[in-house]
């Protein structure tokens, strides 16, 4: 898109496509026997994954425009070839500190039902394929309240990755409707 | 045929197969079942049994499932009605069609009478009249003479063959070649191929049909096997075959006829002929999809076109004189392009308007009021957008006007009024807005019911002495029903608040002006379209906001003297005598970096019925420009005080300020911070209540303002 | 090479004595149950004649007809229809969806091996 060029002419190039599978005849025999890929990304050691049906783009994080009284995590909206779309900090949203959002850090763009999101994290990792019983359940240890995001862990060689549930994770960003605008407390005149 | 008897075995098992599946369809279409699959599924059972009796000989059991075929093909598509005695008819028919299979396949004789009655009473229902005896006898009679025709004449004809295949025949997978081969194979075949249609090759299409042939053949075959050759390519040819009993008939007459024929089908001659069709064509249907990419891709082309003025702005004309124009150019025209664009999209209200003649003669059925409808302006044109959206403001409106405005029949006889009411419905063009008016002449607002039911809601102070117009407005603040009790009719428990807040949200702005015992008027009035809109691009802090130019009355630097400051924290700017109350956007919005000092800042007065005016306090006005009106809420949820958002030339999205909500948070922000209250500077503050700025006193000020204002459309 | 056909007929039967016929003359030939069959079988191999029947389950005759037409490796296939009597409502449907030609069935042997020949060569 022309009017992207201006601003982001030096990271269209770092645009990335997603990694090819490491070979067809080994993802054409997992599709049939019903296997699931995510893709990985990282903020800082932790590893996380999404459903890669979920994934649209992957691009290099770029300026947005922030809109106000929302929370800290939710770090503006982006125009995506006309449409807007929100892009969230998921160091933030985890409360593991502040991304200082550079060209190198990437926004992941995921559809979460019918809308479109981004997810703002270190780097992307990799594509997994795994099978649907390698994915353990989440052990009811801590009480950060954040496991409830997460659907899942898989072990992927020596890391430990978490498949995040991204409806749940901003379900109050995205999936409320436009009631709660409604309801908000606002003067009355008089 | 013998050869296929290996092949009886499968077919009895298949039919047995097929016997069932007709039986559990029949019980399921006894049961009532509607589904059209359960007729097409006994059908094609049927149909299976009888090409296998016709391909075995079994001529009683193909002559009986062909006739049965018939009947359901026209149950299935409804030429004839499935009755339940249909049914019954059906159930009898499959009997009859399993005992001769089994027959069949005992290979034990039945009487040629055997289900002749069910298969009179099917031919009956089937043809009406022709007795099934003599529909299988006609096409045994087909078969009979076809076996006849077998026999070749003993002298041989020379036939000539004019054949120039269209282009469908290359559609149709047809092969002219595989054509000529089976020509040579009946006879002596001379082949003239006719060149003159084929074009240079560049030209050449491979679609395309070019080559035409003459052929003579001498052969000892009747005409019919001639023409069988070319029986799956009539349509797509066209084919003259003329017997010839002597050899010397000129030839000139065939290359004529060749000729006339290979005209029809020249494509100049049916492009001639093209325009006078085309000239009838005075509209087209549209796909709203189509129009809807079209508009996008203007509203992105208008955003591009900024983006290059902006970037260019800072040319020197003198250095680049034609770049400058050229871009003056573009400006225009993109103008141009995205109205025209736009007004493809326009539509009369009419569509909306011709459903409320309905609407208000079932509510005055219900309501016992006896009322008249007039409406005007129907053709008034405004964009899909808009057309969408002002059906349910209107309807309840309407209602509103029917149910609390006009007075029941016996009060308006007691008040000298005509027994009928009057409710006129109205539209027109007014300053690039449409204005929708609904008036009534009933009783009006009940001004003291207003005020009191005010009070006990706490809309409004006890001490407060409103004007006649606030009081008026005041049914529409949230929570507000002036009916007594909850009616039927207009108290669904949605209030005129929400029928003003989904307009506003819509860009629009909605009153009541009303005369007691005459009637109220409802004045609405929504911008043309939902789609592009003239906004004001402003900055505060890093970032840039755009305000709605129908909401600006002006702009100004305010001098520090006419800055006053309430003890409750609200910040009023002094105005040619009135007192402006202020909300700074960077408060409201919880900007860094913005200018806090409103003397070092600038004020752009906006306007709006539900406030009046105020002074919106930002750091900077960048400019004005028509922006594209982008949904924000497709990926997220409303956020307060932006309405929309825009996308800028340099690609940034930009959100829409929603003033009225702006307003709204900035008062809800001194009262959670209240600053005690100090009653020597009350009075204050009712000055400013009573002396709020009209629109018409500051745009005429205006021009003797400091600085520049932008024009206001 | 000889020829490849696809014979397409929900009945075993038709599909069997069509299939006999053809081998006979020395083609080679698939088979399919119904429409949706014949182009999962034509996915993988392309075939010089496609016969079909036209009422079928899940995908008739003339449906398949329409998909292969639509399909620029198969929109020079010929074509063939079996239609039952000579209804012309039918093989209209089927000239207009795009088949090459039509065999009315029953057929003699013979009729079909003229047929196919008229049409594949």
């Amino acid at each position: 898109m022309v009017a992207l060029e201006t601003d982001t002419a030096s990271n269209t190039s770092t645009s990335v496509g997603i990694p090819n599978a490491d070979g067809m005849v080994e993802e054409e025999t997992t599709r049939l026997t019903g296997t699931q890929q995510f893709v990985t990304f990282a903020i800082g050691a932790e590893e996380y994954a999404v459903d890669i049906m979920q994934v649209r783009e992957i691009q290099a994080w770029t300026e947005v425009t922030i809109l106000p009284n929302q929370p800290h995590y939710m770090r503006g909206v982006l125009n995506l070839r006309g449409i807007i779309v929100p892009i969230f900090d998921l160091r933030r949203r985890f409360d593991q500190g502040d991304t200082e959002a550079t060209s190198i850090h990437v926004v992941v763009i995921i559809a979460v039902g019918d809308r479109i999101i981004g997810i703002l994290v270190d780097r992307v990792s990799d594509i997994l394929t795994i099978d649907g019983s390698e994915i353990r359940a989440v052990p009811d240890l801590d009480d950060s309240g954040e496991s409830e995001h997460i659907i899942g862990l898989v072990t992927a060689g020596e890391r430990m990755v978490a498949l995040l549930d991204t409806g749940s994770l901003f379900r109050h960003e995205i999936i409320s409707s436009s009631l709660d605008a409604v309801e908000e407390p606002f003067a009355q005149q008089g | 045929m013998d050869e296929y008897e290996q092949f009886k075995t499968t077919y009895f098992a298949e039919c047995a197969e097929l016997l069932g599946d007709v039986e559990v369809q029949l019980s399921s279409l006894s049961d009532g079942s509607q589904d059209p699959e359960v007729l097409h599924a006994i059908f094609r059972a049927v149909h299976s049994i009888k090409a296998g009796a016709g391909a075995f000989k079994f001529t009683q059991l193909a002559a009986f499932s062909h006739e049965f075929e018939a009947l359901l093909d026209r149950m299935r598509d409804g030429r004839i009605a499935v009755t339940e005695q249909g049914v019954n008819l059906l159930f009898k028919a499959s009997d009859i069609l399993s005992a001769m299979i089994e027959a069949a396949e005992s290979k034990t004789q039945q009487s040629e009478d055997f289900g002749k009655e069910i298969l009179d009473e099917i031919s009956l229902i089937v043809t009406g009249k022709l007795a099934p005896s003599q529909t299988i006898k006609n096409s045994d009679d087909n078969q009979d003479s076809q076996v006849n025709q077998e026999s070749a004449p003993d002298e041989k004809l020379t036939y000539q063959i004019t054949f120039a295949p269209k282009t469908q025949l290359f559609k149709h997978a047809n092969e002219p070649l595989l054509i000529i081969r089976e020509l040579k194979s009946l006879g002596d075949l001379t082949s003239i191929p006719i060149l003159k249609n084929l074009p240079s090759l560049a030209k050449m299409d491979g679609e395309e049909a070019y080559l035409a042939w003459n052929f003579e053949l001498i052969s000892n075959v009747r005409l019919d096997e001639v023409e069988e050759v070319f029986e799956f390519v009539t349509e797509d040819c066209d084919l003259e075959i003329k017997t010839v009993s002597d050899n010397s008939e000129p030839e000139d007459e065939i290359i004529e006829k060749t000729s006339v024929a290979t005209q029809s089908s020249d494509p100049a001659n049916q492009t001639a002929k093209s325009p006078v069709t085309a000239a009838k064509v005075t509209s087209i249907r549209v796909d709203l999809e189509r129009l809807d990419r079209l508009v996008n891709m203007v509203g992105e082309l208008v955003i591009t076109q900024s983006m290059l003025s902006q970037q260019t702005n800072d040319l020197p004309s003198e250095q680049f004189p034609h770049m400058v124009r050229g871009l003056e150019e573009l400006a225009l025209h993109t103008r141009e392009l995205q109205e025209s664009v736009m007004s493809i999209r326009m539509q009369p209200v009419k569509s909306v308007f011709s459903r409320m003649p309905r609407l208000v003669r079932e509510l005055s059925a219900k309501l016992n009021k006896k009322v008249n409808l007039t409406t005007i302006g129907e053709n008034t044109e405004v964009d899909k957008t808009v057309i969408e959206e002002i059906s349910d403001p209107i309807t309840h409106m309407i209602r509103n006007s029917l149910d609390h405005g006009l007075e029941g029949t016996e009060e308006r006889i007691e008040l000298g009024k005509p027994d009928t009411g009057n409710v006129t419905l109205s539209a027109e063009h007014r300053a690039g807005r449409i204005v929708i008016t609904i008036s009534d002449d009933g009783r009006g607002i009940n001004r003291q019911a207003v005020m009191k039911r005010a009070r006990e809601r706490g809309l409004i102070a006890e001490t407060a002495t409103p004007s006649d117009d606030e009081i008026d407005n005041m049914i529409f603040a949230p929570g507000f029903s002036t009916a007594e009790k909850v009616t039927d009719v207009s108290g669904r428990g949605v209030g005129m608040d929400v029928v003003r807040r989904n307009i506003q949200a819509l860009g629009g702005r909605v009153s009541i002006q009303s005369t007691p015992g005459k009637g109220s008027r409802f004045t609405m009035t929504l911008p043309l379209t939902l789609a592009v809109m003239d906004g004001m691009i402003v900055q505060a802090g890093g970032d840039k906001y755009v305000i709605p130019i129908p909401n600006i009355v002006e702009s100004l630097r305010p001098a520090k003297s006419s800055l006053k400051r309430l003890p409750t924290g609200q910040s009023l700017v002094h105005i040619r005598g009135h007192y402006v109350p202020l909300c700074s956007l960077h408060r409201v919005f919880n900007i860094n970096g913005a200018i806090t000092d409103p003397a070092e800042a600038l004020v752009v007065l906006v306007e709006s019925e539900e406030f009046g005016t105020t002074g919106i306090v930002v750091d900077e006005l960048i400019g004005q420009q028509q922006v594209v009106i982008k949904s924000l809420e497709s990926n997220y949820k409303p956020v307060p005080g932006i309405s929309a958002a825009t996308i800028l030339g340099n690609g940034k999205v930009a959100p829409i300020l929603d003033i009225e909500a702006i307003y709204r948070i900035s008062q809800q922000e001194l009262r959670n911070s209240p600053v005690p209250d100090d009653s020597d500077h009350s009075d204050v503050s009712e000055n400013v209540q009573d002396s709020l700025a009209s629109k018409e006193a500051a745009t005429l000020a205006a021009q003797n303002a400091e600085i520049p204002t932008p024009s206001i459309g | 090479m000889s020829k490849k056909i696809l014979a397409v007929d929900d009945s075993k039967t038709m599909r069997d004595m069509v299939s006999f016929t053809l081998k006979g003359a020395g083609y080679d030939v698939l088979e399919a149950a119904d429409g949706l069959l014949a182009l999962d079988a034509l996915v993988s191999q392309s075939v010089d004649l496609v016969i079909t029947d036209i009422n079928m389950p899940n995908m008739d005759g003339i449906s398949l007809v329409k998909a292969l037409r639509e399909n620029p490796s198969f929109s020079s296939t010929p074509i063939l229809v079996l239609t039952t009597e000579s209804d012309d409502s039918k093989k209209n449907e089927g000239r207009d969806a795009g088949a090459t030609g039509w065999i009315v069935k029953p057929f003699e042997p013979e009729k079909l091996l003229k047929v196919v020949q008229k049409v594949c060569g």
